[in-house]
């Protein structure tokens, strides 16, 4: 059996390429799916904690989580459409509408 | 026995066909044909004059002494109770009544009749002239006016009567209203009288709160009924002994109600608007100037005789003005050349005569003269008006003359009013304007020698008059001579009425030194004995049968003489009226030009008071525009400024300045919101990472706790 540290690692690794992801990139749908790899990068935390102290709930909590990217994804896919409709562009730095 | 019967009963129709004819021409005579219109309004004067008739042949069945016939519609005017100057509150009630006596028989027979006569002679005169209908509507409003002037019975409703013929007079005055000299003269004339209309109303007052009532007379109302007149209260204060208290009020009352008598009765020093009057159409001169509405005057005050038989004082203020203005108007007529003018001045002069009669307490002589002189002055003005119709509109008596044989109707009628009214026996003049001499002399010699004098002035401008327009050569131009007609018989007819009563009108008061019974005096005896002490038998001693004949034959003797002149200078050619003229030419002028009186009262008067319009005019644009409301304009602007101001930089510079400082400090942080989430993202990364570095070993122990 793996030790934990290593599932520890992997999970810093997706976090860290998504963090880098949502802060550097310009697509949003790009930002979008790094989200995603944040999100994964927590389950595989809850799931490693799970099995190393043998309590199950936190693989509840990732199934929860999956289901709640999964709604997050339709909710934000959707707002990015509506916007791309008004303004012809998914490129984050132009989308500065939050300022005012 | 008491008066009685259909007519007396129905006295209010009297005044009402003419009132209602003339509401149905100023409201829809436009649209009627000039033969309707005459039919109407004719018409209506006409059934006055049958029903006047009616109520006076009525009248007369009774005695002497009941005939009164009074008649209460309504009450109008009940104010309420009325503080007396005496203390005591009084019920104050003005009727809407009427009241026939014999002092009113005269007035509305003269108002009708000759009013009826002159309404036919308008429908020849005015003929062809635009306004018809106006014409004769303004007419019919003027009879009913008159009539309740006539008929009232007591003062405030006489005073509506009286001011309804001032504005018919204003109204027709200014008949011609494009014309300026026309709608100047309505003006003028309705002015003037304001003057005199004040002074009968503050009379009213005094009468009002001296006496408690306004009503003439109580007799003919139902006894016991709590009505009282004016005659009764005085009778009453005559009873009780306390005349001597009111007789000053008394002379106060007559001094007032004779200023509204000068105003409407033209004498000095009111008389200046009836010579100008003359710019209205002949026939209103006739009936208004001349007949009835200028012996108003007389009449109010011979309504009035039981006050001032009270005021000595008033009596000799009344005798004094009206000689003064009979010889001074007569002065005038003797020079003037426009045949209107001449007769103008010749009803001024005569209603002198009339005041000079009731200041000598001859108060029948005065009506007796109002009555012959409605006659013959109406015949004159209504001859006067076919000469012009004639004439094609000419006025001027210089360039007339030779019309006896052309127009010789009109020429003989005037001729019978002239002799009457140059006072040759036995036409009406005579006997009216004789009597007045003779009561004159009894009570100052002085008062009859003006009038005397007055007598000779009236026959000679009378004769010149006649000479001047009828006799000798026409001095008309050619086109004018050519055109020269007799008028229609709508206009001749009633000159030859008019004519006849000249002549006959004054037999009814033929004196008693010549045979007759004086039945005109004894008439009118009932109303107009005043309350004094002084008995029938008395007033009988006083006279003197052969100072009559004599002051008779010298009255006749001095018309002569004034004919003789008049024969003299314009028709034997004698004597040149111009070489007299020339040797007096400043007495000539001052004649001719009137005494300059309009002149007199514009530079003292008129001007007067339009620089005192100017004045406060001034007064009004500088310093209640100028310093009084511009000044609060001002003040108020300067103090909303100087709130502006402090709004503008104290209050608003705090907000401002709170606003500023805010944008200021909020500079840095709103360098932070770039609206990029990207930045956004950054900015919690970095949060997080330093909240980590900051809190890392709590997060070691909890691990630890937790492991």
């Amino acid at each position: 059996m793996l030790p934990i540290a290593h599932y520890l690692f992997l999970s810093l690794a997706l976090f860290i390429i998504g963090v880098i992801g949502v802060v550097t990139r310009r697509n949003v749908i790009v930002v979008l799916m790094s989200i995603e790899l944040i999100l994964n990068a927590v389950n595989i935390n809850l799931v490693a904690f799970s099995r190393l102290y043998g309590d199950v709930a936190g693989q509840v909590f990732a199934l929860f989580i999956i289901a709640d990217a999964a709604a997050e994804a339709a909710v934000a896919l959707g707002i990015i459409i509506a916007f791309f409709r008004n303004r012809e562009t998914v490129l984050a730095d132009e989308m500065d509408l939050l300022k005012w | 026995m008491t008066p009685t019967g259909y007519f007396l009963d129905h006295l209010w129709l009297i005044p009402l066909f003419p009132l209602a004819t003339a509401a149905l021409m100023l409201l829809f005579g436009r649209r009627l044909p000039n033969t309707g219109v005459s039919l109407l309004c004719v018409g209506s004067v006409g059934l006055s004059f049958i029903y006047s008739v009616g109520a006076v042949s009525q009248l007369l069945a009774a005695d002497p002494e009941r005939r009164v016939a009074q008649q209460i519609l309504f009450e109008w005017l009940t104010p309420g109770p009325m503080q007396m100057t005496a203390g005591n509150a009084i019920r104050f009630v003005a009727d809407w009544g009427f009241l026939l006596d014999p002092l009113s028989c005269v007035m509305v027979l003269v108002v009708t009749g000759v009013g009826f006569l002159i309404h036919v002679y308008s429908v020849g005169y005015m003929g062809h002239e635009g306004g018809y209908y106006r014409f004769f509507g303004y007419m019919n409003l003027f009879m009913f006016a008159m009539l309740m002037l006539v008929l009232a019975n007591n003062m405030l409703l006489m005073f509506v009567g009286w001011e309804g013929v001032g504005l018919c007079s204003y109204l027709l005055i200014g008949f011609y209203f494009l014309k300026k000299s026309a709608s100047d003269a309505g003006k003028k004339a309705f002015i003037v009288n304001r003057i005199g209309d004040a002074g009968f109303i503050l009379g009213i007052l005094l009468v009002a709160v001296t006496l408690g009532t306004i009503r003439f007379t109580a007799v003919g109302l139902p006894d016991g009924a709590g009505y009282s007149g004016i005659r009764q209260v005085l009778e009453a204060a005559r009873d009780s002994g306390t005349l001597g208290i009111i007789a000053p009020t008394m002379t106060a009352i007559a001094l007032l109600l004779f200023v509204g008598a000068i105003g409407k009765s033209a004498q000095i020093p009111l008389y200046v608007w009836l010579p100008d009057a003359m710019e209205g159409p002949t026939p209103v001169s006739a009936l208004i100037h001349a007949a009835t509405m200028v012996t108003a005057g007389v009449y109010m005050v011979a309504r009035m005789n039981a006050v001032y038989q009270l005021s000595p004082t008033a009596m000799t203020v009344v005798a004094i003005v009206g000689v003064v203005t009979a010889i001074f108007a007569a002065s005038m007529a003797l020079v003037q050349n426009d045949i209107k003018k001449v007769l103008a001045y010749s009803t001024i002069s005569q209603l002198g005569y009339m005041f000079l009669a009731l200041g000598v307490g001859a108060f029948a002589a005065g009506i007796f003269h109002l009555m012959t002189h409605a006659f013959f002055k109406a015949l004159l003005f209504l001859g006067a008006g076919s000469v012009i119709h004639a004439m094609s509109g000419e006025q001027d008596l210089q360039k007339m003359g030779g019309l006896w044989n052309k127009i010789p109707t009109t020429a003989r009628t005037f001729a019978v009013a002239t002799l009457a009214i140059a006072g040759i026996p036995p036409l009406a003049g005579f006997f009216s304007k004789d009597e007045i001499l003779g009561h004159a002399f009894e009570k100052s010699p002085l008062l009859w020698l003006v009038g005397f004098i007055t007598a000779g002035m009236t026959a000679f401008y009378m004769f010149r008059l006649l000479f001047l327009a009828f006799f000798g050569y026409s001095r008309a131009d050619e086109h004018v001579e050519k055109h020269i007609h007799e008028s229609p018989p709508t206009m001749t007819v009633p000159l030859m009425v008019l004519a006849v009563l000249s002549v006959i009108g004054g037999w009814i008061g033929w004196p008693g030194s010549l045979g007759g019974n004086a039945r005109f005096e004894k008439f009118l005896e009932p109303v107009l004995s005043g309350i004094g002490t002084q008995t029938a038998a008395e007033k009988a001693a006083s006279h003197s049968l052969a100072m009559e004949y004599i002051l008779m034959l010298v009255s006749v003797s001095i018309a002569g003489a004034g004919i003789w002149l008049a024969y003299q200078f314009y028709r034997a050619k004698r004597i040149a009226p111009e070489l007299v003229a020339g040797r007096w030419p400043k007495v000539y002028q001052l004649l001719l030009q009137e005494y300059y009186v309009d002149e007199i009262y514009d530079a003292a008067i008129v001007e007067r008071t339009k620089d005192l319009g100017t004045l406060l005019g001034s007064f009004d644009a500088n310093v209640i525009d100028g310093v009084g409301v511009d000044g609060a304009g001002w003040l108020a602007r300067f103090a909303s400024t100087l709130s502006m101001w402090w709004d503008k930089w104290i209050i608003d510079g705090l907000l401002n300045f709170g606003a500023k400082m805010m944008q200021l400090f909020s500079y840095p942080v709103r360098l932070l919101q770039t609206g990029m989430f990207s930045s956004y993202a950054m900015l919690i990364l970095v949060g997080l990472v330093v909240l980590l570095a900051y809190y890392g070993h709590h997060v070691q122990v909890l691990l630890r706790g937790v492991r």
